[in-house]
This record gives structure tokens, C-alpha cells and sequence, in this order.
């Protein structure tokens, strides 16, 4: 590939974590050529000024269907088309939609030159949701331990207990309701708050 | 071993996914699922928000749809595969007729006002006065005017350039016709990026009520009968899976049926207003249902018993004619070669037929409705026959 001119790629991606990851995983890979957009505003005169030869966008911005006017109507950007409309390559596309991204493909371009920018964005789409999912699950254990931590601390108050009798009465109580220790301690919170407000 | 499954006979799905955009013409689909229309019909079905058509599009064709509420001319685009990847969609059931608006800021509606020559509710007579308009405006060496509207295969699209171009406006070189995402419509009013848009409900309303714009028309007074929103299927789901399809339409009908019902509104109005399905108050949602919109700033209403069309007067049975229809537009504007082929495919994604077996077939067309099915306000009545004769006699077209 080193005797074809670089590729031109666009990324359209409102979350700029996830474009920046994109970024570095496209010059990572020998691309240095991208540019990267974080709005939709002028947007074709952005694609008449960058004249991409791949333009990827994520799947939850709604200016898809503003994108796929353009391909239609203009006269002024080439007309790329569609990762989808090669059928044989149904997966790759369903990796692509479940990762959340599409791509648009200057009509004419091997697909060879292709597949190495699709692979790479379909895997940093991934990456960055598992990083999402993970921040969240951190966020949420994190919430817990406070609710468990203040649950213990109205048992040792109310009845009296030390710290691991309180631990243990809220795990009974779990056990044998057959829910959560972290549910058990929300509901006793809740029912505190409700009582003192 | 799945010793309960009759070979020869494909298992019904149980569970199905559809997507949907937040709209009110997807008021059957919604209120069929949160209603329990489809639970009482053997179906658990998941519901997606979608964010784009492109999506929908993409997800019905890829097969992580398994059914969706769809814009009709994409699924007659999609089967066509025009601009995008061939893929046979049907439709067995339409969500709804009608129910989009042309709105327009307060600026263009008054200048629009000065320069009609009659009743400004009538379509001739505003589509003339937006050709003088647009003649005053290149004289003076302005921008042309900006239209939105949601899709290229769109009927808000067709609708916009019939109405147009019947008073001799351009659409392509009078006008610039953008796309915009329907949440984005109203933002883009207030910023002055359009003048005007077409689009579904609720949007025209919450224009208005912000003050800053007029709904020019209902698209009922453009074309009586339009085939909006459909319930797709990709072709080959239809085929495999006919049980699960009957129970889709026999929930789609009983909900279409609960929608239309007047009793029900309130309920209807609260579903739909749902975070996860609309997310707008149900008091914008009703004026859409009971046909009744206010229409200025001023707080003036306008009513049509042809606002929005769910169930009645036969509006949930495909109907062929809408298709061909469809297609036309496709011809007449350049994104669709003429041929019988590509028109026999368009009418054969509209599927009474499916609709009739589980449904039963009505008894002739309901009394009132246009006798060529489409109801124009312009041009000789439509005939699927002659496309070449819907064609001719308009000056404005870019067919290939």
C-alpha cells in the first residue's frame, strides 16, 4: 500500500473520547491521514473541503440520513457509498452495526485497501464500549459500597450492633428475602430517609 | 432432541425486535406493544428507539430487526435497491396515512400572505404565491429559501416537490431542499437555518408553540390519501415466519383499531408520551390524533378529518396504487429509471394480499375517499397504468 496515495478518512463522532481513540487507532495503523469531526454544522462543505475517501459515522448520530442526502444530491463530493451495499460481506456489517459505527466508501476503491480501516474502527468501537460498560460497572459498585457502608451504620446506631453483626444481619436479611445485600441496604436507606425528611 | 417442532413447518419466533422513530404515526406499532396487543397474541416484543432511517434501514436489512416502522418509500427504495443495497421488503399493514405538515417561520408565512391571490389554505394558491416569492427574492440577489425534510426516499420529500413544482418552483434549482433529522427540524427553524419543513407529528406543533412559526398545510390538502409509515418485513421473514406474521397484524389491527377509538385517546396520548417512545406531553400528542392543530402563534386552529389516518377508512390495508405512486415521484425527481419491471416491484412491496388472509378483505373503498386512491390537489387523476401519462404533463421534472 505503500505505492498508493494515503487514504482520506473522516470521522464523524459527537463523543470526542471515542474519536480520539479512532484517531490513534487509524495512525496506529498507518493511516495519517484523518480528520475528525465532532458536529454536523456545514457539514458539506466540510466533506467538499477534506474530499474523503472513506467516511466513517457513529451509528447514534442522526446526521446518517443528512449524509446519505448529500451522497445523493450533490454535485460537488463524490459520491461514496455505503459499507452495505457489497452483500457478500454481511459480516463485517453486522460486527460494524452491533459495534455502532457505519461506513461510507468512495465508489471504486478496492476492498482490500478498505478492510484494515473497517477492522480497526469496528474494534475500537468495541473497545470503547467495553471501556463505557466497565466505568459504569465501577460507578455502580462504587455507589453501593456508600449505600451498604451507611445501611451498617443506622443498624449499629438503631440496635445497637458492631460492625460485622450489622454486615451480617443485612446478609441474613438478603439471604433470606432472596435479594441483594446492596438492594437490602438501599430499601433500609430509603426507608430511613423517608422517615427523618 | 426439539421433539415438539413438526418438521416442515419453521418454528415461530416468539420474540420479536422492532425499531421505530419517535413520531405519532408509529402509534399503532407502539400502542399494539404497550397496550399487551401483542402479548395477547402469543408475540414478546422488544421496541427500539431508533435515531435515523438509515438505521432502521440498515438494522431491518441486516436481520436484527425483525420487523419495523418504516418510511413507505423506503421500503419500495429498498426493494428497488436504489442508492443503497437491494434488499425485498413488504409491507402487510400501513401504520399510517398522511399526518405530515409544511411549516413555515413567521417571516416567509407573512410574505407568503401578501402574495396570495385567494384562500392561503388552499395549495394553488400558496404554491403560487411562493413561486412570486421566489421570483422577488432572485431578483433582489437573496439565498435562495431553505426547505427541510427527513429523507430522500421520503414522502415529505415528494410532498414538498408536487406542491412546489405544480405552481412552477423548482425544487433543485429554486429552492435547496435539506435533510434534517425530525428532532433537529425545530431547532433549525428557531436558528434560521431553514425557512420551512415538512415533517411528521409532533414537531410542526411544538414550531408553533414556541411562536415562531405558521403551519402552512396539512399534506391531507396536497394529496387526500398518502401512504406515510409502514410496517415492514424483509420479504423472506414474511415467507418463513407466517404465523408470527398473522399475530403482528391481527395485534396491529386491534391497536389501530384502539387508536382510532376517541375513548381511548387519553390512554393512546399517555403511551405514546412515554420517555422511551416520544417523550412529548400528551396534549401535543392529541392535537395530532384528533386532527385538530393550532396553526399560528396566534393560537388560530385548523381541523381535517384527514389529519392523520391510523386505521380508519380502509387506511391500514396496503394499497398498490400508493406504491406506484411512490414510485412515480422516484421517476419524476431523478432517482428511479422508468420501467415496468421497477414498477410492477413497487407495487409488489404493498401486500393486501397478506393483509386480506389474516384481515379479511374489505368491501370495496371506503365511500369518500378519492376514486384514484391518491386524491391530488394538481394534475389529472393517477393512474398506475400510465406513469408516462402522470409524467407529461408537468414541466418541472428530472426524470432519467
Amino acid at each position: 500500500m505503500t505505492a498508493e496515495t494515503p487514504l482520506k478518512i473522516l470521522v464523524i463522532d459527537e463523543n470526542p473520547i471515542r474519536r480520539a481513540i479512532l484517531e490513534a487507532g487509524l495512525r496506529d495503523a498507518g493511516f495519517s491521514n484523518v480528520t475528525l469531526l465532532g458536529d454536523t454544522n456545514g457539514l458539506l462543505e466540510r466533506i467538499y473541503a477534506v474530499d474523503p475517501d472513506v467516511i466513517i459515522i457513529d451509528l447514534q448520530n442522526p446526521s446518517r440520513d443528512v449524509l446519505e442526502q448529500m451522497f445523493q444530491v450533490s454535485r460537488i463530493v463524490r459520491r461514496p457509498i455505503a459499507m452495505f451495499v457489497d452483500q457478500s460481506d454481511r459480516e463485517t456489517i453486522e460486527k460494524a452495526i452491533d459495534a455502532g459505527v457505519s461506513a461510507y466508501i468512495v465508489d471504486g476503491l478496492k476492498r482490500e485497501r478498505v478492510r484494515a480501516i473497517l477492522d480497526m474502527t469496528i474494534s475500537r468501537f468495541g473497545a470503547f464500549e467495553r471501556l463505557r460498560a466497565e466505568l459504569e460497572e465501577t460507578k455502580s459498585a462504587l455507589k453501593e459500597r456508600k449505600v451498604i457502608e451507611r445501611a451498617k451504620g443506622i443498624l449499629m446506631k438503631s440496635r445497637g450492633l458492631d460492625e460485622a453483626a450489622a454486615y451480617g444481619l443485612l446478609r441474613r436479611t438478603a439471604m433470606s428475602k432472596g435479594k441483594r445485600i446492596g438492594d437490602v441496604a438501599e430499601s433500609l436507606v430509603s426507608a430511613i430517609d423517608l422517615l427523618e425528611s | 432432541m426439539m421433539t415438539h417442532s413438526r418438521p416442515g413447518a419453521p418454528d415461530a419466533p416468539q420474540s420479536l425486535r422492532v425499531g421505530f422513530i419517535p413520531l405519532a404515526d408509529a402509534a399503532a406499532l407502539i400502542v399494539a406493544v404497550d397496550k399487551g396487543f401483542t402479548h395477547a397474541h402469543g408475540l414478546d416484543v422488544e421496541l427500539v428507539r431508533e435515531i435515523s432511517w438509515s438505521n432502521v434501514r440498515d438494522r431491518l436489512n441486516i436481520g436484527q430487526f425483525d420487523a419495523a416502522h418504516l418510511l413507505a418509500p423506503v421500503a419500495v427504495a429498498s426493494s428497488l435497491g436504489l442508492g443503497h443495497v437491494r434488499v425485498p421488503i413488504v409491507a402487510p399493514f400501513n401504520l399510517g396515512l398522511n399526518g405530515n405538515a409544511i411549516t413555515v417561520t413567521s417571516a416567509l408565512y407573512r410574505a407568503l400572505a401578501a402574495e396570495a391571490d385567494g384562500d392561503i389554505t388552499d395549495p394553488g394558491v400558496s404554491a403560487a404565491a411562493l413561486f412570486r416569492v421566489v421570483a422577488q427574492r432572485k431578483a433582489r440577489g437573496q439565498d435562495p429559501l431553505t426547505f427541510g425534510m427527513t429523507f430522500p426516499y421520503s414522502t415529505h420529500n415528494y410532498q414538498l416537490r408536487f406542491w412546489m413544482a405544480s405552481a412552477g418552483v423548482d425544487p433543485d434549482e429554486d429552492i435547496r431542499l435539506v435533510v434534517l433529522p425530525p428532532p433537529y427540524m425545530v431547532e433549525s427553524i428557531a436558528n434560521g437555518h431553514v425557512d420551512a419543513f415538512c415533517v411528521g407529528a409532533p414537531w410542526n406543533s411544538v414550531a408553533v408553540d414556541l411562536g415562531i412559526a405558521h403551519i402552512l398545510h396539512f399534506v391531507s390538502e396536497i394529496l387526500e390519501r398518502a401512504a406515510e409509515k409502514v410496517l415492514a418485513v424483509r420479504k423472506d421473514w414474511a415467507t418463513r415466519h407466517p404465523d408470527a406474521l398473522a399475530r403482528l397484524l391481527h395485534a396491529h389491527a386491534a391497536a389501530a383499531a384502539f387508536v382510532e377509538d376517541v375513548e381511548n385517546r387519553d390512554e393512546v396520548c399517555r403511551l405514546l408520551s412515554a420517555p422511551n417512545r416520544l417523550g412529548v406531553a400528551p396534549e401535543v400528542i392529541r392535537r395530532t390524533l384528533d386532527g385538530r392543530l393550532k396553526v399560528a402563534p396566534s393560537g388560530q386552529l385548523r381541523a381535517s378529518a384527514r389529519y392523520l389516518l391510523v386505521g380508519r377508512e380502509g387506511a391500514a390495508r396496503p394499497d398498490p396504487v400508493q406504491a406506484a405512486w411512490l414510485y412515480a415521484q422516484m421517476v419524476r425527481w431523478g432517482q428511479a429509471p422508468m420501467s415496468m419491471e421497477l414498477l410492477s416491484a413497487a407495487q409488489a412491496v404493498f401486500r393486501p394480499d397478506l393483509y386480506d388472509a389474516v384481515l379479511g378483505a374489505p368491501h370495496g373503498r371506503a365511500a369518500g375517499e378519492p376514486a384514484d386512491g391518491i386524491g391530488a390537489f394538481a394534475g389529472p387523476p393517477f393512474d398506475p397504468s400510465d406513469l408516462e401519462g402522470h409524467l407529461a404533463p408537468w414541466r418541472i421534472k428530472r426524470t432519467r
